[in-house]
Formats: structure tokens, sequence, C-alpha cells
């Protein structure tokens, strides 16, 4: 019964909500052992690459490392804008 | 034979000295025959969280170089029926004093002697925490509900599959109940989802933990507690007893747990 009260007055601030995020965006970097900004010169050599076959909207490309039980996992979101010189 | 623990953390101050004094004492209160390892060679402690530091003659450094035999170097604690010894840390040498393959043979034959041989690890990850690491056949990490804490662990637990020993456990240190319930901690399974393995134990924040340091006497001896019963408890588990995690009682339940406590109903 407690428990329904607290979700339905829960503070949208719960000091924990802050503490878990920020948790699980310093634990993907530590296990990854990748530091932001070796994280972010990777997405550039990414985008590096991709660009020379893809025309790449880079506003919306993500890189992340994301966790699948046991498994990290690096996700990249790439949205494609078109095919630069369509072989043929 | 039996099993040799560590009891690790990574970060300092979350209660790894007092929790290897009181899961020991809990063990032999039990009646299982218990060494301690104080593996925190140069910042010896858990001789003093047991009172037992006026009767230190040799040190494991001494025992590792021949200086002592284990059973000269070995402390008796009285107050547990010839069930509990400590083996205490050098304090005037440091971590280097002493090697992996040194703790292993040393751990090995007190395993012949003893049911549980616990070592207590020093803070950190460098040497001393593999000396501390390497004669172990399990890992309890400790953890208290705290960002800095939890991604120590986090660490350790990396580097503990590193050295090869899987499947560590769980120790949830100083849990307040009442800012859990507020939001303002994090919960048991907010640890358990963040660092995904298992839970050997929750430990209530009690302030008789002071008291009990100050004394040089194990909470465990104190049957009122809930720290001791908690320690109590996962003494059981770790001698293969299903014993069920305690109900955690907010220490200011406010308006609508005194209601419900009026009413008889329990969470």
């Amino acid at each position: 019964m407690f428990d329904l009260f607290a979700r339905v007055f829960g503070r949208e601030d719960a000091s924990k909500e802050v503490a878990k995020e920020r948790l699980r965006l310093v634990l993907v970097h530590d296990r990854a052992s990748l530091s932001p900004q070796a994280l972010e010169s990777l997405k550039n050599d990414l985008l590096n690459v991709i660009s020379q076959y893809l025309d790449i909207d880079d506003q919306g490309f993500r890189v992340d490392f994301s966790r699948h039980e046991d498994a990290m996992a690096l996700i990249a979101n790439i949205p494609i804008k078109k095919k630069v010189g369509r072989p043929l | 034979m039996g099993e040799a623990i560590v009891i690790t953390s990574g970060k300092g101050g979350v209660g790894k000295t007092t929790t290897t004094a009181n899961i020991g004492a809990g063990l032999a209160q039990a009646g299982q025959r218990v060494a301690l390892i104080d593996a925190d060679i140069g910042l010896r402690n858990l001789d003093v969280v047991m009172g037992l530091e006026n009767r230190i003659v040799y040190d494991l450094v001494d025992v590792v170089e021949g200086f002592a035999k284990l059973k000269n170097a070995l402390i008796k604690d009285k107050r547990f029926n010839e069930n509990l010894y400590l083996l205490p840390a050098a304090q005037t040498r440091d971590k280097t004093a002493v090697s992996p393959e040194q703790m292993r043979d040393l751990v090995s034959s007190m395993k012949e002697e003893f049911d549980f041989v616990l070592i207590d690890c020093p803070a950190g990850i460098e040497q001393g925490f593999k000396n501390a690491v390497a004669g172990s056949d399990r890992a309890v990490v400790v953890a208290t509900p705290e960002v800095s804490s939890v991604r120590d662990a986090d660490r350790i637990i990396g580097l503990l599959e590193a050295e090869e020993k899987h499947h560590p456990s769980l120790i949830v240190n100083r849990i307040r109940p009442s800012m859990v319930k507020k939001g303002d901690m994090m919960d048991i399974n907010d640890m358990i989802e963040i660092l995904a393995i298992e839970l050997l134990g929750v430990v209530p924040d009690d302030e008789f933990i002071v008291v009990s340091t100050n004394r040089g006497e194990p909470a465990v001896l104190n049957t009122q507690s809930q720290a001791g019963q908690a320690y109590r408890n996962i003494a059981r588990r770790l001698m293969g007893e299903n014993v069920p995690m305690m109900k955690l009682e907010d220490d200011n339940q406010g308006f609508i747990g005194r209601l419900r406590k009026m009413m008889g109903i329990k969470g």
C-alpha cells in the first residue's frame, strides 16, 4: 500500500535516480576502459570512414555502449541522407 | 579442507574490516573453526577491530619469511571457544614484502586446519589486492549504497574476473531504510541490477558498530544489534544454510508507517 503512495506521490527528483543515471554512464566508460575523449575520437573515425561511402547526417550520429545481460555492445546509430555517387 | 574467502571492495572505508571481523566471529559462534588473515600490510586494523591488538607477537610477514611458525603467530580469540584465530598483518613493512605465490601457499596450508579462512583485503587495486585475492576460493564484495562505492565495486568485480575469481557475491553495507523509502538512497535491487552479481547479505547502518569498534567487541556478540544479526545471517549463508534476507525496519517510520503498525499490516 505504501509503495503505491510512494509511486503516486513519488518525487521526480529522488536523488537515487540521479545516482543511478550517473553510475550507468560512468560504468559504461569504466567497463570498456574507454575515456569519453577516446569515445569521441572513435566516433570521428567512424564518421570519416562511413562518409567515404554514404552521406551521413552527422547531427543524428550516435555511438554508445549498451549492456545486454552479461555482454557489452557498441551501438552506433547512423542516419543516412543519401548514397553518394551511386555506381553505374 | 576449508574454504578461503576474500573480503574486498576497492574503495576504502566501506566496512571490509568490520565485515571480516563479524562474519568470522559469526562463523565461530556457529561452531566453525575460523582463521582471519589481515592482508593489509602496513595498515593493519583487524587486530584493533577484534580487540586483540595487545596480543600480537608475530605477524603474517614473519610467517611467510620463516621467522615464526604459523601456530605461534595465530592469536586465539578466547571469546569463541578455541574456534577463532587471527593472523595479523605486519605494521612496519609494505605490500611488496609478500608475493601472491607466498599468500597462496600460506592460505592453502591454513585451509587444512580451518573450516573457513577469511582474508581482509586492503583498499585499492594494486599488489595488496593481488596478494589478498591470490589464495582465495571465493570473493565477497562489500559496497555501500553510494555512487563512489558502487563504481569501485564494479571495477573490483572486473579485476576479480581477470584474476579468475568467478562469481563473487555482494554485501550491501550501511543501508538506511528511511532514506531508501524516500528515494534518496539506492536500494538492494538497484545495486544488484547495476553490479549484476549475487546478493550474500544486507547490513543496515547501525550506530552500535561504532560502539563495538570502540570496545573491540564484534557486533555479533550483541543480540540487540541489527548489524550483528545481519552478520550472523551472512555467516549461516556461507555455511550453506538458506537464511531469508532480513526485513529492514524503518528507523524513522513516519505517519503511514505508524498507522500500518497500528493496523497490524506487514509490508
